[in-house]
């Protein structure tokens, strides 16, 4: 994976001290909170229902066990001895107090490791496919590419102060693993004439107006990659909306011009931007690139698995994937443990995962936007040692993609935007889907929780989606169906009127018992709700 | 009644007014009545509270009961890790 | 006596600012203010004329400035380029990098916090309009 140099180092370095100077003007009365917040936001530290809140950034969601250990500590040293894993691939915690931020940050940046734009109207952590470098079917790694725009956008001066926050995804297989279309801007990278290339989608997202991102270019060469970028966001910062915060995404504008439009002020652009030399040469990203190099694979490795330990039969059958290198695997850990808290891990669990991604997985990890975690280069012959450690550990759950692997946002438990909360209605649905065997004859179901229209926890991409409203004071949650994420991306609709607490739980299971009585072989739910439509369900849901 | 909140500025713990200071525990919160926004402008300006609004409540037994669920969660901490709230006693939902 | 922030040595102009619609019929104005919502392109055919622009910044948070900024810069403008408004000391080294030389802010701007932010970084990642080579550049020449 990336390895900073000294001019990484030094910029990462440098910001530590210059937040350090910001909170201590903060804390000595020259700033106000007014004046402060900006700064603040802008390196990832919120002021939450309980506590300041400190996001840290995993670009591309990928890290080595040494940073994880990172997390881990600043969890027991500086929180309450967890983390939360977000649906960004970040992690936030919780309990932060303003005086040691400096020394949290200090103590990333010795990790190579930082909070930069993790919040604010600016370009965000860049994500990408939690299995990049790992996926059978990927073109290539899209990880140099969003490590070369995780650079470029550092501290960009000229947008800093966008109309609204931009995030970035790049992924470089069909199957979409990161929500592409659902981002400000998503970079599908294609081979065309032996050449590697992106095609661009701009003006997707979810939030209050969930929208799929439409084409704007189809092919764009890697050493016109910046120039195109710049373009897009330029025309998006001169015209984006900034009468209303309700407004001003992206996807606003292009929905207002029209894609056509905005694809040819965004040509223009480029034609002038293009001419500016801000492209860097194509050996930066072959630089980039050599630290992505594929490991150090053992060859001739056994592909066979002893499934004679039934539990451990269903956690590979469940969470672990196929590779593209022979007698290797992908793991994914989930953070879904039913009754738990979706994507909170303990210190002692972060701290295992680190230990095992050194033992036993080329020394990486990965965070999901399902708030789960993989190692994403295990040999075959050690899953079973990785699972027992997993097990001790209580994160051998196997649900992923399963209907208990719940995204769900912190909600009104945490967060001070929220309406409602996600993290109990997650634990309710859990404990009801709670026997094994059910779960996986109903298999593939994503469920996914928001406390508030601003849909952190995604539930418009949800194949089952619940929001969380506020009735006149009283927590209400609403439901949709319909929604994916993945390369068939659509947005949920909504179900009718919504339920309090337990009613939703109860419709949730009045919607996959539905599935269950007529769905065809091999369907998913997703599948079956496509086939058969809107009506019936909603029939079975209210009756 | 009318009682204040705000965060305190280095450690970012919830507090809520006494009358006099800042008490993490809500129990402890008294009516400002009239005087809050007076209140809290100063409190605000000598930097011994960041953040700081006033919330409506309603007398309890146990003390002021926020009327918004969101301030009453603010109140008793995280209602899915009881371990981490320090004002347990707050019930959420009503009724 | 307002403040005037200037990164420049030449004399400042002291003509009055017009608009950018009154631009066209005062073929004799020298220094124009442009609003944030204004085009920097309907400024271009003007540059020769020009030796002051003072960009607007209603709020901190309105971003265009930095946007006209760089087009002005790219388009050959020497002139001085002022940031005028609700622009916060952190603020400052962004909008040097996008081109602007001189800044007039609503609050007082502390000029020891303003030196050190404007020294902090060695090193940038992109280019702009200032003339700091990217990291790239230094990584391969």
């Amino acid at each position: 994976m990336y390895q900073y140099d000294k001019f990484d180092q030094a910029i990462v370095d440098a910001r530590v001290e210059e937040f350090r100077d910001q909170v201590n003007r903060r804390i000595n009365g020259e700033m106000t909170e007014d004046q402060f917040k900006p700064l603040r936001l802008m390196n990832g530290l919120y002021l939450q229902l309980h506590a300041y809140m400190l996001r840290v950034a995993i670009p591309y969601g990928t890290l080595s066990g040494k940073q994880m250990r990172m997390l881990g500590h600043i969890a027991r040293k500086y929180d309450r001895d967890y983390g939360h894993f977000t649906t960004r691939q970040n992690i936030q915690y919780n309990w932060i107090k303003l005086e040691d931020t400096p020394d949290i940050l200090a103590d990333l940046a010795s990790v190579e490791m930082h909070a930069i734009q993790t919040s604010g109207n600016c370009i965000r952590n860049i994500s990408s496919d939690q299995y990049a470098g790992a996926a059978a079917d990927e073109v290539a790694d899209p990880r140099p590419w969003a490590e070369l725009l995780r650079q470029w956008s550092t501290f960009h001066p000229e947008f800093s102060y966008l109309p609204r926050k931009f995030k970035i995804a790049v992924i470089a297989s069909q199957e979409d693993r990161a929500a592409m279309r659902l981002h400000d801007i998503g970079l599908e990278l294609v081979m065309r004439d032996g050449v590697l290339g992106a095609r661009v989608f701009v003006g997707g997202g979810m939030g209050r107006t969930p929208m799929i991102a439409p084409e704007i270019a189809e092919f764009v060469k890697a050493d016109d990659l910046l120039s195109y970028l710049e373009a897009c966001l330029r025309v998006y910062n001169r015209y984006g909306r900034r009468d209303n915060a309700y407004k001003a995404r992206i996807k606003i504008l292009i929905h207002e011009l029209g894609a056509d439009e905005y694809r040819r002020q965004v040509a223009e652009e480029f034609a002038h931007v293009k001419t500016l030399g801000i492209d860097p040469p194509l050996a930066e990203l072959e630089r980039i690139s050599a630290y992505f190099a594929p490991p150090a694979y053992e060859q001739g490795l056994s592909d066979e698995i002893d499934r004679s330990n039934p539990a451990f039969a269903h956690w590979v059958d469940q969470n672990v994937k196929a590779h593209k290198q022979p007698g290797y695997a992908i793991v994914n850990i989930s953070l879904k443990p039913v009754g738990g808290i979706p994507g909170d891990a303990s210190s002692d669990q972060i701290d295992l995962m680190a230990d095992l991604a050194e033992k036993y997985g080329f020394d990486e990890l990965r965070v999901t936007h399902a708030q789960n975690i993989v190692l994403p280069f295990v040999a075959k012959r050690d899953l079973f040692t990785v699972w027992q450690a997993l097990d001790a550990a209580g994160i051998a759950n196997a649900n992923l993609d399963l209907v208990t692997d719940i995204i769900a946002c912190p909600g009104l438990d945490y967060c001070s935007l929220a309406n409602a909360r996600s993290i109990p209605v997650a634990q309710k649905i859990a404990e009801r889907f709670a026997d094994a065997e059910r779960q996986r004859d109903i298999g593939e179901l994503k469920l996914k929780i928001s406390g508030c229209i601003n849909a952190c926890g995604h539930h418009h991409a949800g194949h089952i989606g619940i929001l969380g409203v506020d009735k006149k004071g009283v927590e209400n949650y609403q439901l949709t169906l319909g929604g994916s994420g993945a390369e068939d991306v659509s947005i949920g609709k909504i179900t009718g009127p919504g339920f309090d607490e337990d009613g939703i739980v109860d419709a949730v299971e009045r919607a996959v018992e539905k599935y269950r009585a007529v769905r065809v072989e091999g369907e998913r739910f997703i599948d079956t709700y496509r086939r058969v439509g809107a009506d019936s369900f909603k029939e079975a849901i209210y009756g | 009644m009318k009682i204040l909140t705000g965060n305190d500025l280095k450690t970012g713990d919830v507090i809520w007014w006494t009358g006099k200071s800042w008490s993490r525990h809500i129990g402890e919160a008294v009516d400002a009545g009239d005087n809050g926004e007076a209140v809290l402008a100063e409190e605000s300006a000598a930097q011994r509270v960041n953040a700081a609004y006033i919330v409506d409540a309603a007398a309890s037994p146990n003390g002021p009961l926020p009327l918004h669920i969101k301030d009453r969660v603010r109140a008793a901490g995280p209602t899915v890790r009881a371990d981490l709230g320090i004002n347990p006693d707050v019930p959420i939902v009503k009724g | 006596m307002v403040d005037v922030i200037r990164f420049r040595d030449d004399a400042a102009n002291d003509q009055p600012l017009v608009s950018v619609e009154a631009l066209s019929g005062q073929t004799n104005a020298t220094a124009v203010r442009l609003e944030s919502d204004e085009d920097a392109r309907a400024l271009l055919p003007y540059l020769n004329q020009l030796a002051l622009i003072e960009v607007a910044f209603p709020t901190f948070r309105d971003g265009r400035g930095y946007s006209a900024a760089r087009i002005l810069r790219e388009a050959g403008f020497t002139g001085e380029l002022r940031a005028q408004g609700d622009v916060l000391v952190d603020q400052i080294p962004s909008m040097r990098r996008c081109g602007f030389d001189s800044f007039i802010a609503n609050a007082p701007v502390d000029q020891a916090t303003l030196d050190k932010s404007l020294n902090r970084y060695d090193h940038v990642y992109q280019p702009a309009a200032d003339a700091a080579l990217p990291v790239w550049k230094l990584r391969h020449g």
